[in-house]
């Protein structure tokens, strides 16, 4: 009989569990559901600030955080993409802002959110060249809660006094030069993280960008620069110098590869400015162990990428996600995020003495810097033209950088994809 | 308290038992096998197609002129070859070796199957650190022993050279799954009953004639069984090859290609147009093993 009963306890435990769980996880009208993957470290800690900003501005709207850990946001796209396709968006979701949503966008998935940057003076305390790249046929679908820079040079001050280099270089021809130096010194000249392509891709991203000036590089993404032509066939042959300059080992996550820079092991390193905040969390000292300039031949050029939140269609809780982009709009939501991240506010107004120094430096740029987009990150293409591109990228670097024909090829094809998908 | 035992009264209560499984893979597995075939003959290339066509089988055949499908498919079959080949061969060996029923063979047995017991993802982990690029002063994991050793002169790009990849990336699924063959073989030879190979010393036969002429023929079942379980795991591999290297396009295969498709590209009928080429490269091994199979039963009946 107690055998009996304890089965029958099982299988109405597990009845219960399964008739009670959709109730629980179904949105009230009176909760905000946020989808996110930042889950730790300084991402989770300035989630948590703008969440505090949230909670005393709407005291009786539930904060339900539905975030998807890891892999930086690829596992989370999944889910978010079938939630989408099932008609159960979140409130609102982070995506990286720019061409990334496109495919959202032409779903009719997500709403023009133009009007809060009219109602809350967005439009004016935003650089204008960020509101041109937000802006599709007039209108806006999100909005960007910190700005990241993609096109600094990160080195080591004590391993490039040994190669007997004293400033950071001014074009990427002398940083070419700079690197043989280095590598005179027993030193790689720089450092390549080859694990999944984007990391090498982000590097092609900063050599475009500095081989063939903000212009040309703008006209890549619109179809006014040919993927043929003779600027990107140079950029391409500069390319393969600089990896042939690279560490020997080809399957580095970007933390160790930096890690080769910091200990003294390879001179320069380009990488976003997140690497900053991941440095200064193992302990190290910014200008005593790493220093940094931007990226040789695009000083004046602000490559950034862009967190940032969307308002989907048919959410069950329009109000509350409303209520959250004008928090992550604000002055006092983006200073509370992006000091713990490590990245600068999208606004011209913030408050500099909350930032270090690079960040500060970082802040007087975008304020004044021409500025582009960076591939990686979503900015000038969509997901397919995205990932079409890093793939480009990684063939040609696992071929030792030698098929410069092919290469030009897969980028065709990647354009097509993105302009496809 | 007598326990007696009664006849089963009513043929239905069984069946009653297995239907919701019989239900539940009508639907999850076979209803979404149906759905995905349709899915690869319509024209959702990207999310927000609203007019959703009939459109044959076009996203099979524009699938040959996809250089990266190709390229994914190409390294498949290299990771299969090799894969097959080296967990045939080193099995075998390690069954040959234990199957004479040598000392401490418990032991040697247990160990040989560990690491089957990692997951891939663990494993990938670890062995993306073991394959490591790095050479000389810089050589870590197995460059690092090569070079301590004397043999400096093999140090490898491993799996992130373009000529070598997926023949790198068999060694750790081969390290994997070598014991379970092993086991398998193991199996094979236990089941020969000793009096034949007693009977053939009896007439003479070099012990290299009995293993030719008597074992292995008698292993032949056993043969065809690994070959269908090393080759299906082989077609659908992912999580190795996603553990250690990622989505990195040098060592692609069809099951990371699908998925990136699917979740990166959002072209749905791409996607599972790859999603059922791996299904029919599975089911054109499997299938006629099943028959094979199911034909010696019900001879032996």
């Amino acid at each position: 009989m107690l055998k009996k009963s304890k089965v029958a306890a099982v299988f109405a435990a597990i009845a219960l569990a399964v008739s009670s769980a959709p109730a629980s996880n179904a949105a009230t009208d009176k909760q905000l559901e946020i989808f996110t993957w930042w889950a730790s470290g300084g991402e989770a800690a300035g989630l948590a600030g703008m969440t505090t900003e949230f909670e005393r501005l709407n005291p009786n709207t539930p904060f339900i955080n539905a975030s998807v850990a890891g892999a930086a946001g690829v596992n989370a796209k999944g889910v978010l993409v079938s939630r989408m396709q099932a008609g159960n968006p979140p409130d609102t979701f982070q995506a990286h802002a720019g061409e990334e949503l496109s495919s959202y966008v032409k779903a009719g998935q997500i709403e023009d959110v133009s009007f809060l940057y009219k109602s809350e003076g967005w439009d004016k305390i935003f650089p204008k060249d960020l509101i041109k790249t937000l802006t599709t046929n007039g209108k806006i679908y999100s909005v960007p809660v910190n700005i990241h820079r993609s096109n600094v040079l990160w080195w080591n001050p004590a391993a490039a006094k040994k190669a007997g280099i004293t400033k950071a270089p001014a074009t990427l021809d002398a940083m070419i030069a700079d690197m043989a130096k280095f590598k005179k010194a027993g030193i790689d000249g720089i450092a390549l993280a080859g694990n999944g392509d984007w990391a090498i891709a982000h590097l092609f991203d900063y050599v475009l960008l500095a081989s063939m000036g903000p212009d040309k590089f703008d006209g890549l993404w619109k179809g006014t620069t040919k993927w043929n032509g003779p600027e990107v066939k140079k950029a391409i042959g500069q390319f393969a110098k600089v990896l042939s300059y690279g560490n020997s080992s080809k399957s580095l996550d970007w933390p160790d590869a930096g890690k080769l820079v910091t200990t003294g092991k390879a001179g320069f390193f380009i990488m976003g400015d997140w690497a900053s905040s991941q440095w200064q969390s193992e302990g190290l000292k910014l200008g005593k162990d790493y220093t940094w300039a931007p990226g040789p031949g695009t000083a004046g050029v602000y490559q950034w990428l862009s967190d940032s939140f969307t308002l989907p269609k048919g959410a069950v809780n329009r109000d509350a996600g409303i209520a959250w982009l004008k928090v992550c709009g604000s002055k006092a939501g983006q200073d509370a995020f992006n000091p713990k991240k490590g990245s600068i506010s999208a606004r011209t107004d913030s408050d500099p003495k909350l930032y270090d120094s690079y960040l500060q430096a970082a802040m007087k740029s975008w304020k004044k810097d021409r500025l582009v987009g960076s591939t990686v990150h979503g900015v000038n293409w969509g997901n397919a033209g995205m990932a079409a591109y890093n793939s480009a990228v990684g063939r040609f670097y696992t071929g030792g950088a030698k098929d410069s024909a092919g290469f030009v090829k897969a980028l065709l094809a990647a354009q097509k994809a993105n302009a496809q998908g | 308290m007598r326990a007696t035992r009664k006849k089963i009264q009513n043929p239905w209560g069984g069946f009653l038992f297995v239907l919701p499984s019989i239900i539940a893979m009508a639907i999850f597995v076979y209803g979404m096998i149906g759905y995905t075939f349709v899915e690869s003959l319509e024209n959702r290339y990207n999310a927000y197609t609203t007019k959703i066509e009939f459109v044959g089988l076009v996203n099979y055949i524009e699938l040959w002129s996809d250089p990266e499908f190709t390229h994914a498919l190409s390294n498949l079959l290299k990771f299969t070859a090799v894969f097959m080949i080296g967990c045939m061969l080193s099995g075998l060996i390690m069954a040959l070796l234990l199957e004479k029923g040598i000392k401490g063979e418990g032991f040697f047995r247990s160990t040989y199957l560990y690491p089957m017991a990692i997951s891939f993802i663990a494993m990938g982990t670890s062995w993306r650190w073991l394959m490591d690029s790095a050479r000389d002063d810089d050589a870590t994991g197995l460059n690092y022993i090569l070079k301590n050793i004397g043999l400096g002169a093999l140090q490898s790009d491993w799996y992130t050279s373009e000529a070598g990849s997926m023949y790198a990336m068999a060694l750790p699924a081969i390290w994997q799954m070598a014991g379970y063959v092993m086991a398998l073989f193991l199996a094979g030879f236990r089941g020969i009953p000793d009096d034949l190979r007693e009977a053939a010393r009896v007439d003479g036969a070099s012990e290299y004639k009995i293993y030719r002429h008597i074992l292995f023929p008698q292993l032949s079942p056993t043969f065809l069984t690994v070959l269908i379980i090393l080759g299906h795991i082989s077609m659908k591999v992912f999580d190795l090859i996603f553990g250690i290297a990622t989505k990195s396009y040098v060592t692609k295969v069809l099951a990371i290609y699908m998925w990136q498709t699917i979740f990166d590209f959002q072209n749905y009928a791409k996607g599972a147009a790859i999603a059922i080429v791996i299904l029919l490269m599975i089911a054109v091994a499997v299938i006629p093993y099943l028959i094979y199979v199911n034909k010696t039963e019900e001879a032996n009946k």
